[in-house]
C-alpha cells in the first residue's frame, strides 16, 4: 500500500491556499474578456476593465486579489490503496489552512461559534473538508477559496416533481434575480439538481469546479444550461449590479438520482473571484 | 466617456447636490472603515449617549476588511464588502452626521430614505478589485477597537480612490435603474 506522509498533505493545502488567492485563473479572464467585448453599458465595461487589472496587479505584486480570501473549501478524492502515515488527514489539512493563511498574510475570516461572540478563530481554521473515497493510490486535493459575498446569496429548495424543468428554471433565475449587485456579478451559477437535502447543496458547490466552457456532457443539461445563462444575462443585472450585459460567466449544472417524490434544486454562487486550485499527491 | 468628478473630503452639502447616481468619483482625503462588528459597537454608543471614536459629520466611511499588510505595505487587499448587511445601522449613523458610504450591493428602502433625509450619498466601489484599490490608500492609523483585527476602525488617506455613485442625495438608485436599462424582457 503507498504511504503518504501527513506533512506532504499540508505542505500542499498551504501552497494551494495561497497560489488561490493570488492568481485568477485564465479560465476566468478569458472568459471577462470575452464577455466584455459586448458589453453595451459603458459603467460595466469599465468595472470589467478594474477586475482585469486587478487580476495582473495581484500576480505581478503577489497579493491576494480580494480581501475576502474566503473560507478555505477543501475537496478531497482519496485513492482507497492510499495509506495516511504519521497523522490525521483532517488535521493535516488544518494545518495547511493555518499556515497558509497566517504565512499568506491572508485575511481571517472564521468565527468560532456562529451565533454567540462570533470570536476569530485567527488561523481561518477550521475548513470544510469535504472526502470522496476513489479507486487508486493517489491524493486529489482542491482548495476553493470561497467569500461570503457570494456564498450568502446561494439557497437550496425542495420543489414538487411536477414543478418540473421549469421549476428548476424559474428557481435558478429568481435567485439571480433577487441577489442583484450583492455576490459580486459577473459571477459563475453552480447548480445542483437531484439527490436529496445535504447532496444538492454539495452538487451545487461541486458544479463550479467544472472547468469553464466544457459544457454538461448531457445534451438534455447542456441546453438548459445554455438557455440560462441567455435569461441571466438579459436580466440587466450587470457588472456589480449597476446595470449591463454581462451577469454571469457561465452556469454550471451537476445532477443524481433521487427520491420519487423529491426534487431538491440548490444554486450557489460564485463571485468573479472564482478561486480554486487542485494537487494530485 | 462621462468625465469623473473630482471629490474631497470632508463632503459638503454643495459638492452632494452636484452628484447623480451613475456618476463616475475620483476621491481624495480621509475616509474611515467599518463594517459589522464596528458597526454594532457605533450604534450601542450612539445608544448609550456616549461619544463616537471619531467625529463623523460630513465624514465617508467605506465598508472594508483588508488583509493584514505585509511588511512595507499600507494595507493589504482592501475592496468593499457587501453594504447591505450595515443597513439596519446605516439610517442611525446618517441621522448623527455621516454623510457617505462606500460599499458594494444595493441598500434598503430605510437607508435611502434615510439618505434622502440627509442629503448624503452612496457609493459603490468594484468588488474584488481589491488590489487596484489598495492602491490609492496611502496612509493608515487603526483609531479604534483593534481587538476586531480586519474589522478594527481605520482611518485612512486615500487619493484618487475610484467609484460611481449608486444612489445619490435625490434617491436615486443605479442598482434600480441601471438593470432597467439593460434588460431585455
Amino acid at each position: 500500500m503507498r504511504q503518504v506522509n501527513v506533512s506532504e498533505i499540508t505542505g500542499i493545502v498551504q501552497q494551494l491556499c495561497i497560489e488561490n488567492n493570488i492568481y485568477l485563473d485564465e479560465e476566468v479572464i478569458n472568459k471577462i474578456e470575452e464577455f466584455s467585448k459586448k458589453e453595451d453599458s459603458q459603467i460595466g465595461k469599465q468595472i470589467l476593465g478594474q477586475i482585469l487589472i486587478n487580476a495582473k496587479l495581484a500576480t505581478d505584486e503577489n497579493r491576494p486579489m480580494c480581501q475576502d480570501t474566503g473560507i478555505a473549501v477543501i475537496f478531497v478524492e482519496l485513492g482507497q490503496d492510499v495509506h495516511i502515515s504519521n497523522g490525521k488527514l483532517y488535521d493535516a489539512i488544518n494545518d495547511g489552512v493555518k499556515l497558509g493563511y497566517t504565512q499568506g498574510y491572508l485575511r481571517k475570516s472564521v468565527v468560532e461559534d456562529p451565533v454567540f461572540d462570533r470570536k476569530n478563530t485567527k488561523d481561518n481554521t477550521p475548513a470544510i473538508i469535504h472526502t470522496e473515497i476513489v479507486p487508486g493510490d493517489k491524493i486529489k486535493i482542491t482548495v476553493a477559496s470561497k467569500g461570503a459575498g457570494s456564498e450568502n446569496m446561494s439557497e437550496i429548495k425542495m420543489l414538487k416533481p411536477a414543478d418540473g424543468i421549469v421549476g428548476v428554471k424559474d428557481f435558478v433565475i429568481d435567485r439571480i434575480k433577487r441577489s442583484g449587485g450583492m455576490p459580486c456579478p459577473p459571477i459563475i451559477v453552480g447548480v445542483g439538481v437531484g439527490g436529496n437535502f445535504e447532496q444538492c447543496a454539495y452538487l451545487s458547490k461541486k458544479a463550479l469546479l467544472r472547468p469553464l466552457n466544457t459544457g454538461n456532457p448531457d445534451p438534455k443539461w447542456n441546453a438548459v444550461e445554455k438557455e440560462l445563462l441567455t435569461k441571466i444575462n438579459r436580466l440587466g443585472i450587470g457588472p456589480m449590479g449597476l446595470g449591463g450585459r454581462t451577469t454571469a460567466l457561465a452556469v454550471q449544472i451537476l445532477t443524481m438520482p433521487c427520491h420519487i417524490a423529491s426534487l431538491p434544486v440548490a444554486v450557489n454562487l460564485q463571485c468573479h473571484a472564482h478561486r480554486h486550485k487542485t494537487a494530485i499527491i | 466617456m462621462t468625465e469623473e468628478k473630482i471629490l474631497q473630503t470632508p463632503l459638503k452639502s454643495k459638492d452632494i447636490e452636484k452628484l447623480t447616481c451613475g456618476d463616475k468619483v475620483i476621491l481624495n482625503g480621509t475616509i474611515y472603515t467599518a463594517r459589522d462588528a464596528a458597526h454594532k459597537r457605533l450604534i450601542q454608543l450612539l445608544e448609550d449617549g456616549k461619544p463616537l471614536p471619531f467625529d463623523i459629520k460630513d465624514q465617508i466611511i467605506y465598508y472594508v476588511g483588508p488583509t493584514p499588510e505585509k511588511p512595507g505595505e499600507v494595507i493589504g487587499s482592501a475592496g468593499p464588502t457587501t453594504s447591505g448587511r450595515m443597513d439596519p445601522y446605516t439610517p442611525r449613523l446618517l441621522d448623527a452626521g455621516l454623510k457617505g458610504m462606500i460599499g458594494k450591493g444595493q441598500r434598503s428602502k430605510e437607508v435611502i430614505e434615510a439618505i434622502v433625509r440627509n442629503k448624503s450619498v452612496y457609493f459603490a466601489a468594484t468588488g474584488g478589485a481589491s488590489v487596484l484599490l489598495a492602491k490609492s490608500i496611502k496612509k493608515l492609523k487603526i483609531i479604534a477597537y483593534e481587538d476586531l483585527g480586519t474589522e478594527a476602525i481605520r482611518e485612512i488617506y486615500v487619493e484618487n480612490f475610484p467609484c460611481i455613485v449608486a444612489i445619490d442625495f435625490r434617491g436615486r438608485d443605479l442598482y434600480e435603474k441601471g438593470p432597467e436599462k439593460y434588460q431585455i424582457l
